[in-house]
């Protein structure tokens, strides 16, 4: 008892300073941060558009996430129909029956290993952190917009009042305090899904084993961690 | 000493070569963050600063604690993974203005100038305490429908139905109960008590 005492204070005095990063109970260096997306369960609802937008304080036309519904025929099966109604925020319009198919991704940042946007940065406001996760140091940032024409999957922006970049954070504030992301906690029909690429026990180990998962843009050699299932040829 | 006789010009040099060098460390040492460099090319206190924005969904662990009996009915039905924030939203709201902290004036000053970003406002959240903020029970036409309306783009599997077809105008819930939406299932919503 009197050797867990001190931990508690410790832990305590870190819980009332709001450091989660230096927290006990939270180390950086056992985790490995990504995400996997189901397509073929993906029903386009745009909940985790919502609800990245209101965790995050996202401003109105901007977009930390968003879903897209893809439309392939025959005539276009490289350049496909993309719509994306307000991010996904608003309802999807009815889809009639075709000769087509259709299919919803969902899109965010990357968490690129070997980012293209962190590379380029001219002050170093932006970097993977040692989880694995890319972050905008919002104090430091100058708002130069380098990042933003960096990024491959058009996943930055210049927040419009604070005029810095702004970006997906893998809900860091969360993940870091033993919960899931937000898009993962209000997916109706998991379709998405937070990994931890250093934990052992994740399922997504067996999952990538299992099943035909690609990234975006493999070609661009990012080291993606937002893994896509049953990922259609014709998503750029 | 012959040996430095002639060399005074070049110990000056040197001295001046000193102080430059402390006074670029002096301005350094004020200029760099203090974790700059600790981890890589950036402030890794920044990394804190991230994560003490507040979480404004809860979790389904935090609403289950409390709404156990919803949780167990839930459990049973083919919502069993649908996460209670899904539909019910964060239950969360921001302190008025009048009531939160003020920065300190040097601190407003850095916000005014510029220089620092201002702090996220603090927020009540009914998870933390039930009585700040009272959850509004969704709409169901809306909110079933978001997710049921039948379109050819979702997945062929998930059940979808035309709503003006199907109940004709009645409301979702006169026959699906939301926590465990098969007919004749449950016949009570179950909510808070």
């Amino acid at each position: 008892m009197l050797v867990l005492l001190p931990a508690a204070a410790i832990a305590y005095k870190y819980a009332l300073a709001g450091t989660p990063e230096a927290s006990p109970n939270y180390k950086m260096s056992d985790h490995w941060w990504g995400m996997l997306i189901d397509i073929p369960k993906c029903i386009g609802c745009g909940n985790c558009v919502r609800a990245c937008a209101t965790e995050n304080d996202v401003p109105d036309g901007h977009f930390r996430t968003w879903v897209e519904r893809y439309h392939v025929t025959d005539d276009n099966l490289t350049t496909p129909e993309v719509i994306s109604p307000n991010g996904g925020k608003d309802v999807f319009p009815v889809a009639q029956e075709d000769a087509g198919k259709y299919f919803f991704v969902p899109k965010m940042c990357n968490h690129c290993a070997d980012s293209p946007c962190t590379q380029v940065c001219p002050v170093g406001a932006t970097f993977v952190s040692p989880d694995g996760v890319v972050l905008v140091d919002q104090k430091y940032c100058l708002g130069c917009a380098y990042c933003v024409q960096a990024c491959p999957y058009g996943c930055r922006y210049i927040h419009p009042e604070k005029e810095v970049a702004d970006k997906c954070t893998l809900c860091y504030h969360r993940i870091t305090q033993g919960l899931t992301t937000a898009c993962c906690e209000s997916c109706p029909t998991g379709a998405r899904q937070l990994v931890d690429l250093k934990d052992p026990k994740d399922p997504i180990h067996a999952f990538l084993k299992t099943h035909n998962v690609q990234v975006l843009k493999p070609q661009m050699a990012t080291g993606s961690k937002t893994f896509y299932n049953e990922l259609d040829g014709s998503v750029r | 000493m012959s040996y430095f006789r002639d060399a005074g010009h070049l110990f000056r040099f040197a001295g001046l070569f000193v102080l430059a060098f402390l006074l670029f460390m002096g301005l350094r040492h004020f200029a760099v963050p203090k974790t700059f460099g600790q981890y890589g090319h950036y402030r890794a206190a920044a990394i804190g600063d991230i994560a003490a924005h507040p979480a404004k969904f809860a979790g389904h662990d935090a609403c289950e604690t409390c709404h156990s009996d919803v949780a167990e009915k839930k459990s049973h039905g083919k919502h069993a993974h649908v996460n209670c924030e899904a539909c019910h939203g964060a239950q969360y709201q921001k302190l008025a203005v009048s009531a939160q902290p003020k920065p300190g004036l040097y601190q407003a000053f850095l916000i005014r100038i510029g220089k620092a970003l201002p702090p996220d406002p603090p927020i009540l959240r009914h998870a933390d305490d039930p009585s700040t903020v009272t959850p509004v029970l969704p709409d169901t036409s809306v909110l079933c429908a978001r997710c049921h309306t039948a379109s050819a783009a979702k997945p062929k599997g998930f059940p979808q139905v035309v709503p003006a077809d199907h109940s004709g105008g009645m409301p979702c819930e006169s026959c699906h109960q939301p926590h465990s939406p098969a007919i004749g299932s449950d016949t009570s919503a179950g909510g808070a008590k």
